[in-house]
This record gives C-alpha cells, sequence and structure tokens, in this order.
C-alpha cells in the first residue's frame, strides 16, 4: 500500500515536470523573431504598445515580434543576469539612467550606425544625450516627463498670488516667498516635497539655477565641485522646511503617491511631482477639486531640468540588430510615439510627435508640459561611473540629514565632495 | 503559581497588541482591495470603505492572467515542498542519527550556504540552468526553489529527527522490527509534524519568491503571482494601487488556508508526548 503511494507520487512528480518543460522556439518557418521587452505598466500603456507590436507584425511577415512584459522592478538585476546568461531579449526597454553599466560593459548595440536619419534628426540632440556613453549610443530616448508642481487651483487663485507660465515662471526665492504665504503656520502648507529619492530631485532641477555638480576634466576624469550655483535649490527646501515652516517635514521621506492624500486634503498648496502623476490624481482626486499644472521655478539658466528618458536599446549580442532597429524606427514613428506617449502620460522626445494637437490641450493641462520639453536636458551624472554608489552610500543620507535640519550646508557639502570624490576615484582608476 | 487579575489582564493585552499589529497589514490589504480609487486618496482613509467596489479585482484580472500565474506558482511550490522534503527527510535523518564528522561538517556547510546572497547565485544558477535547457521552464524554477529550500529545510528536520528519542527504535528492534520496518511505523510518524512544517516551509518561501522567478521565467504565460504583481508597480514607487491590493489580497489566500489546514497537526504533533498523561 505505501510502495503503491509512493510510486502514485513519482508519478505525479513527473506528470508535473514534463508538463511544463519548456518550449522555447527560435524562428518559425525561417521567419526572424524579435524579443522586444516593455516595461510599460499602466493599462492604457500596455495595451499601445501591444497594439504596435500587432501593426508590425501584419504589415512585416518577415520578422515577427514577440512582446514580453517586463517590470521595473529589479529591472536592472534580471537584464544584467539575462546578458551574462545570453538570452536578453533583442529590444530593451529601460531608463536611461540605468544604461551606463550595460553601455560599457558591452551588453548594448552602438545605435550609432543602425538608427536611421529620420530619427536621428527627429528626437534633438540634448534627448541623444541622455543615452550616449562615451563615443557611442545606447539607447533611443523616446518618453520623458519634467518635474511639475501640481497645485491646487483654487487655493492659489484665491490667495492671490501671480499663476506662474512656462512663459513666466516664478523663480527660486519667489517660489520660497508665494509657499511661505501660502502657509498658514497651522498644518497647511504652501508646499510638500516627496523627496523619497531626494538625489534625482535635487540634482535634476539645480540644472534651471546652473547647478553642475559633476564636472568633467580635460583627462575625460570627473570630478565633484558644489558651489552656488548648486546650493540654490536645496537651501531653498532647507529654508522652507526648517526656516519659514512653509513645506511639510512629514513628507521628505514620502514617494509622491503618498502626498496626494493630503494634497486632495487641502492641507498642501502644491506637491513637485512628475508630469505623469497627473493620471493617478485624475483617479484619485476628489470630486470637484480643481488642481493645474505649473511649471517648477526657473533660475539662472531658465527652466532648464535633468531628465532621464525612458529608451529602447539593442542587444549587443542580438543576430538581428538591423531588423530590430527597423522595428524601433516603426514603433517611434510620430504618430507612433504619439500614441505611447499618452499611454504613459509622458512628453514623446520627438520634435514631430511634439507638434501633435493632443499634446497641446488644456485638457489635463498637456499644454503645459509640452512647452517645457524644449527644456529638459540629460541629468547630471546618469553617464558617470560610480554615480549609483555615490547616489545611494553619499549623497541620499546626506540630503535627507540637510533637509530634515540635521546637518548645515558645511557638513551638506563636505560629504557630497570630499566623500563623493573618494567614491569616484575607485571608479576612474 | 497563580497568576493575577491585573498580570492576566495585561498579558491578554500584550497579546491582543501583538496579534493587532500581525494583523494590520493583512487588514489594510483587505480594506484596500475593496476602495474606489477616489477612496485611496482621501486623507482620512477609514477602516471599512465608505463605497465598497469589486472593480479592483475585476480589473486586475482584467488586466493580468491571475489565474494562469497562481497555478504556476501552485505548481512551483508544491513541487518545490514537496522534493525538497523527499531528499531532505533520509539526509536529515542521517545526519542526526550518524553523528560522525561528516555529519558535523555537511552540517556546519548547510549554515554556511545560508549566508549566501542570492544576488551571488543568480548568474551562475542561469547558466547551469540554461545548459540544462530549463530557462523558461516550471521544472527549471522548481528545481531552483529545492535547491533554495534544502539547506533550511534539512536544518529544521535534523532537529525534529534528534527530538524522535532513539530509545524507541532501540526498543522497537529488541522486539524484533526490521530498519525499515522501524522508520515506517516508529520513526515516521512522530516526525510527520515536522515533515509538514518543513514541507510548509518550503511551500511558501516558493510561494512567495520572486526574483529566480523573475529572471528565468520569459515568457508571460509561465510566469508567476509575485512576478505579475509586479505589473501593477511602475517606476519610482508609482503603483496602481486598488487592482495591486486586489491581487495581492488573492496571491495570500493559497498559504493562509495552507496553513489553517495543518497548523493544528503540526502544534498536535509536536506536543504530542511532550508531557506524562
Amino acid at each position: 500500500m505505501r510502495r503503491r503511494s509512493l510510486v502514485v507520487l513519482a508519478v505525479v512528480l513527473g506528470l508535473v515536470i514534463s508538463g511544463c518543460t519548456s518550449d522555447d522556439s527560435g524562428s518559425e518557418d525561417g521567419r526572424i523573431t524579435l524579443r522586444f521587452q516593455s516595461l510599460a505598466w499602466q493599462q492604457e500603456s500596455v495595451d499601445a504598445n501591444k497594439e504596435l507590436v500587432k501593426e508590425w507584425n501584419a504589415t512585416h511577415p518577415g520578422v515577427k515580434v514577440e512582446y514580453v512584459q517586463g517590470t521595473w522592478e529589479s529591472v536592472h538585476d534580471q537584464l544584467l543576469t539575462s546578458f551574462e546568461g545570453g538570452e536578453a531579449p533583442d529590444i530593451i526597454h529601460d531608463a536611461s539612467d540605468d544604461l551606463a553599466d550595460f553601455a560599457y560593459g558591452g551588453y548594448l548595440a552602438d545605435l550609432t550606425d543602425l538608427v536611421p536619419e529620420r530619427l536621428k534628426s527627429d528626437i534633438p540632440q540634448r534627448s541623444w544625450e541622455t543615452a550616449t556613453f562615451g563615443e557611442g549610443i545606447y539607447g533611443v530616448p523616446f518618453l520623458q516627463e519634467p518635474r511639475v508642481l501640481i497645485a491646487n487651483a483654487t487655493w492659489l487663485q484665491e490667495s492671490g498670488v501671480r499663476i506662474p507660465t512656462p512663459e513666466r515662471p516664478w523663480n527660486w526665492s519667489e517660489f520660497r516667498e508665494i509657499t511661505d504665504e501660502l502657509s498658514d503656520g497651522d498644518g497647511k502648507y504652501g508646499v510638500a516635497w516627496p523627496l523619497k529619492e531626494p538625489v534625482s530631485a535635487t540634482l535634476n532641477l539645480s540644472l534651471s539655477t546652473g547647478g553642475q555638480l559633476f564636472h568633467r576634466g580635460a583627462d575625460g576624469k570627473v570630478k565633484i565641485r558644489f558651489g552656488e550655483a548648486d546650493e540654490v535649490v536645496p537651501e531653498t527646501i532647507h529654508d522652507q522646511v526648517n526656516t519659514d515652516g512653509s513645506a511639510s517635514s512629514s513628507t521628505l521621506g514620502s514617494s509622491g503617491s503618498d502626498t496626494l492624500p493630503g494634497f486632495f486634503g487641502g492641507r498642501y498648496a502644491m506637491v513637485p511631482l512628475g508630469f505623469s502623476y497627473r493620471q493617478q490624481i485624475v483617479q484619485q482626486a476628489p470630486k470637484g477639486f480643481d488642481w493645474q499644472v505649473l511649471p517648477a521655478p526657473a533660475g539662472a539658466d531658465g527652466l532648464a531640468q535633468g531628465v532621464s528618458p525612458q529608451t529602447l536599446s539593442i542587444a549587443e549580442d542580438s543576430p538581428n540588430k538591423e531588423q530590430a532597429a527597423e522595428f524601433i524606427d516603426f514603433l517611434l514613428r510620430p504618430e507612433n510615439m504619439v500614441r505611447l506617449a499618452l499611454g504613459d502620460w509622458m512628453l514623446p522626445t520627438g520634435t514631430e510627435a511634439l507638434k501633435d494637437p493632443a499634446l497641446h490641450t488644456t485638457e489635463h493641462d498637456w499644454a503645459t508640459g509640452t512647452a517645457l520639453a524644449a527644456h529638459l536636458r540629460s541629468a547630471p551624472a546618469q553617464s558617470v561611473r560610480g554615480y549609483p554608489e555615490w547616489k545611494d552610500k553619499i549623497a541620499t543620507p546626506a540630503l535627507q540629514e540637510y533637509y530634515s535640519g540635521a546637518i548645515d550646508l558645511d557638513e551638506l557639502r563636505g560629504r557630497l565632495v570630499e566623500d563623493g570624490n573618494l567614491v569616484l576615484k575607485r571608479y576612474q582608476r | 503559581m497563580k497568576t493575577g487579575k491585573g498580570a492576566r489582564a495585561g498579558q491578554y493585552l500584550a497579546l491582543l497588541a501583538y496579534l493587532v499589529f500581525l494583523a494590520f497589514p493583512f487588514l489594510w490589504l483587505i480594506s484596500t482591495a475593496f476602495k474606489p480609487a477616489r477612496e485611496l486618496g482621501s486623507l482620512h482613509p477609514t477602516w471599512i470603505p465608505k463605497d465598497p467596489t469589486l472593480a479592483n479585482l475585476r480589473q486586475a484580472f482584467d488586466e493580468q492572467p491571475l489565474l494562469d500565474a497562481a497555478l504556476n506558482s501552485l505548481v512551483a511550490a508544491v513541487g518545490a515542498a514537496l522534493i525538497a522534503v523527499l531528499i531532505a527527510t533520509p539526509m536529515a535523518y542521517v545526519m542526526a542519527r550518524h553523528r560522525t564528522r561528516l555529519a558535523k561538517a555537511a552540517t556546519g556547510w548547510v549554515v554556511v550556504s545560508q549566508a549566501f546572497p542570492f544576488v551571488l547565485l543568480i548568474i551562475p544558477l542561469f547558466l547551469v540552468l540554461k545548459n540544462l535547457r530549463l530557462i523558461n521552464s516550471v521544472p527549471g524554477l522548481i528545481m531552483v526553489y529545492v535547491v533554495w529550500a534544502l539547506p533550511f529545510a534539512l536544518w529544521m528536520l535534523v532537529g525534529y529527527v534528534r527530538a524522535v528519542p532513539a530509545e524507541l527504535e532501540e526498543a522497537a528492534a529488541v522486539d524484533g522490527a526490521g530498519k525499515a520496518r522501524t522508520l515506517v511505523s516508529i520513526t515516521a510518524p512522530l516526525l510527520a509534524p515536522g515533515i509538514v512544517a518543513t514541507a510548509l516551509f518550503a511551500f511558501i518561501s516558493a510561494w512567495n519568491e520572486f526574483f529566480f522567478a523573475l529572471v528565468l521565467l520569459k515568457t508571460p504565460e509561465k510566469q508567476t503571482l509575485p512576478v505579475v504583481l509586479t505589473h501593477f508597480l511602475g517606476a519610482e514607487g508609482a503603483a496602481d494601487l486598488g487592482p495591486l491590493a486586489a491581487a495581492a489580497f488573492l496571491a495570500t489566500l493559497p498559504s493562509m488556508v495552507v496553513f489553517a489546514i495543518i497548523q493544528k497537526r503540526i502544534t498536535g504533533g509536536m506536543l504530542a508526548g511532550a508531557v506524562k498523561s
């Protein structure tokens, strides 16, 4: 009886295993098969991607594209393992600030000669720079989003403050004064900074004041310097929280989503968020809640802002790079780029796509964001080797302590620069 | 010694606080799963949804293949649990009953192996599975889960085997039972709660595992539940909270049900014979 049970168990296990073995197929009927790993996650965006793949497959019988659903969670480790194992997808969706290691590591194909001229000229040079590492281009930047101020429109109108526009934005000192004016010192704040990840927000916004932080010398080596231009943004945030009391200290460790209940509940007049957060606001805002998109404050360099666009890359190991490049070209035709942008509530990088009327409507303030597109630059430091370690070990804790008032500006400078240069030195021997 | 009423009340209060602490995330998950989007953005959230909805569940099922993913997870977790226990039980018996140098070294190795982070193992594992043509297959994933669960399963089972008095086996031998008969009729029943607890551990760790499944399974129809759940997450912490909570709520149910069914047997078995009656 017991022996029979064991035999049954073994048979069941055998069936389970044999029933699930891989049927990894290569090309079918001599057709080329390309695997496209997309990180689209919002349903509109997933639908747009899948529809485009379907349209490609219907019109290109010789080259079949398989849609593979990836996820932003742990994408770096997942891709690294796939590259090392020689099983990477042919076409890879990622973000430009994640590409440096893969580009320098030889995992991604240099697209300089693969991308057609149409696409090269359609996407501005400042966007190409986000995916340029050394001499090569390792991704096609196609979607980007500026950081904007999402504001409680009723609150701002009732306060009588000047409403900024992309043509006439607030400057940083004006922004500080206005947030002070909007605060009542009793639980209502002019702004809530969601700074769970303070480094990219600080560095990207500091481009507006001419802050660079990372400076590349003639020898090609990068050094960190923290000058006056780099101080404006962190000092403004610090003073709003610790001196004026016009920014909530409780949101400094929060993500953007975490601040929304307080924003909807009338606790914060403004929240600096990525442009795509509008979708979440549309879904979650109470009925009748009137909100609007305002440009982030400007500095000596106007509305300049750093971004890390979403990118499409080709694996170096792909045997069909040319066909993969053709698919990318198809996916990023102006009309298709618009579909992808609308699906993700982001801005396209392509100049033709940016002219689309759908991106110039006042509904959900698309027009305000589109007006900012010309000011978006490559995020500082994303091509600097050692940046991820500097960000995690040095800059994130230092900025968090500075914003909470635990350390002063001199201490912040010392840690960012002295400790930071030690980290970079290890990567630049 | 008799416990005073005040002390007893304090004990119950502490127990209640601990229960609330443990149950809080799960109750919040249930509450979120049935809230409409506008309630999720409320500054004053309520435990009971004001306007309960099944829209999150519908959306979760519409957007992601949750049932297929759950089936894959179930196959992987059951397969891993069964194989891990089948391998670990005889090994644990030998290690517990024959205290040789080799057994001690093996026990030490089992403990040391727990110190390796999985990030260190994933690339070699990936290459091994690739050579075996087991990438993108649930059996390949089961193999990884077995390897991953085996050291701790072994360590757990050695403890359970040691808790079974060797004198009982000796008594059976004196009564004329052979080794196999002793193992089947004496040791196995006493070891059953330990085997069940070990299988449960292997099942739950495989059911919840994310990273190996993310890296090893490529095609959507083979992905497991934890991987599919991340499709509700975007970059920089953005999330489709309602459907995510609804799907996560469903994902916790099987392990809860399994645990609820067998937890009485585990504790009952562990306590059996603990005191003279």
